[in-house]
């Protein structure tokens, strides 16, 4: 009987630990937020500044290569941006359309080929190269008016100003993102965030 | 605990001898426990470092015609200008470029903790000591050019920053003789 106490307590019951570990862990996968390809991938400049970006009511304005895109949080937000962009250009996206591009990530063509690009699959649609950019000319700014209809689908839906971030890749040259900036300051947004890495504070 | 019995006492269920021979043997959980840790360190850090940082910038109304009523007069002894050229160059001036305040004469600096911050440091102080004055301090008006780079104009906000800079503003206007000074040395 000795002999096995003794060999009962050489070994140590991990059941609860265990139990913990998976709780946590299911915890942690369950919150995670799975990264998406960005269709325009750029390399932000880094900064000490460590403010968090919100999760909802955001766009963001990436800006690289001389392309634009653009990208909205929240699926009811961005179905409804497209259903106002789609009525003020004169595009009609059907249901199923609409649901698809809930779902896509940001985009980065002209309104007109914007439905093809959402009849493509998405490991097609993140290809470099392929996307143009939103045409942000003064004859013809659709960069404006996405911005514009996403507040306005913005306030309708969450009733909140939409907060905007631009997300610049460092090697642009500075009025590439000025231009952004008048076009934000035409609309009367005097105050949004610029995306940064991390960096540590006494390089 | 965490036990399993092995299939060789499975036949004879309900027989006391069997069970007495203790043929049970421990599942060892080590492994799946340093896996689930693992997995778990994996998770958190990606969770918390994959949210991009980000830094708010804040700008003046635009106006289309400039009220004279509405510009504002600023001593230019706790104005320290920065233009930012090309090719990561940076030049400061202190006060009016044609009449720039002791030792504030058009300078080339570097980025970082050697450069420029080392500058905006010292002047800042010597702004407050010359003012007197807490509410007023430097003010830094930052012009990047048309050469210049996005990282160029973060890294200047970043250095805003962290050197607490009470007023800064970024202005796109150019002087020729601002242009001259980047073009030129």
């Amino acid at each position: 009987m000795a002999v096995k106490m003794s060999k009962k307590a050489a070994s140590i019951d991990m059941t609860a630990m265990c139990d913990v570990a998976f709780l946590l862990l299911t915890f942690f996968i369950l919150t995670a937020t799975a990264k998406i390809p960005e269709p325009l991938p750029v390399d932000t400049p880094a900064s000490t500044v460590q403010t968090k970006l919100p999760d909802t009511d955001l766009a963001t304005i990436t800006v690289g290569k001389g392309k634009v895109f653009f990208d909205l949080k929240g699926r009811e937000v961005r179905k409804r941006t497209l259903e106002l962009m789609g009525q003020k250009y004169g595009v009609a996206f059907t249901e199923d359309e609409s649901a698809k591009f809930a779902l896509m990530e940001g985009v980065g063509v002209p309104i007109t080929s914007l439905k093809q690009l959402i009849a493509m699959k998405s490991s097609e649609r993140s290809k470099s190269n392929l996307q143009p950019g939103i045409p942000k000319d003064s004859l013809d700014n659709q960069l404006s008016q996405w911005i514009q209809n996403a507040r306005i689908a913005n306030i309708e839906i969450d009733d909140k100003e939409l907060q905007i971030a631009i997300k610049g890749d460092a090697k642009e040259e500075y009025p590439a993102i000025k231009k952004v900036m008048d076009i934000l300051q035409d609309q009367k947004i005097n105050s949004f965030n610029l995306v940064t890495g991390l960096r540590a504070k006494d390089k | 605990m965490a036990e399993l019995n092995t299939g060789d006492g499975g036949g004879k269920k309900g027989d006391g001898k069997v069970r007495s021979k203790k043929s049970n043997s421990k599942v060892d959980l080590t492994a799946m426990v340093d896996l689930a840790f693992l997995l778990i360190t994996f998770f958190m850090l990606t969770t918390t470092l994959s949210k991009p940082q980000s830094m708010s910038l804040g700008l003046p109304d635009k106006e289309d015609k400039p009220d004279p009523k509405n510009q504002v007069k600023v001593d230019e002894n706790r104005t320290m200008t920065i233009l930012l050229g090309d090719n990561d160059k940076l030049v400061r001036y202190v006060g009016l470029l044609a009449t720039p305040v002791a030792g504030g004469a058009p300078k080339e600096f570097s980025y970082g903790k050697e450069g420029i911050r080392k500058e905006l440091l010292s002047r800042k102080k010597l702004v407050l000591e010359y003012t007197g004055n807490k509410d007023k301090g430097m003010i830094v008006i930052i012009k990047p050019s048309k050469k210049s780079n996005y990282r160029n104009l973060v890294d200047v906000l970043d250095e805003m920053a962290i050197v607490d800079v009470p007023t800064y503003a970024i202005v796109n206007e150019y002087t020729p003789e601002e242009q001259k000074l980047l073009e030129g040395k």
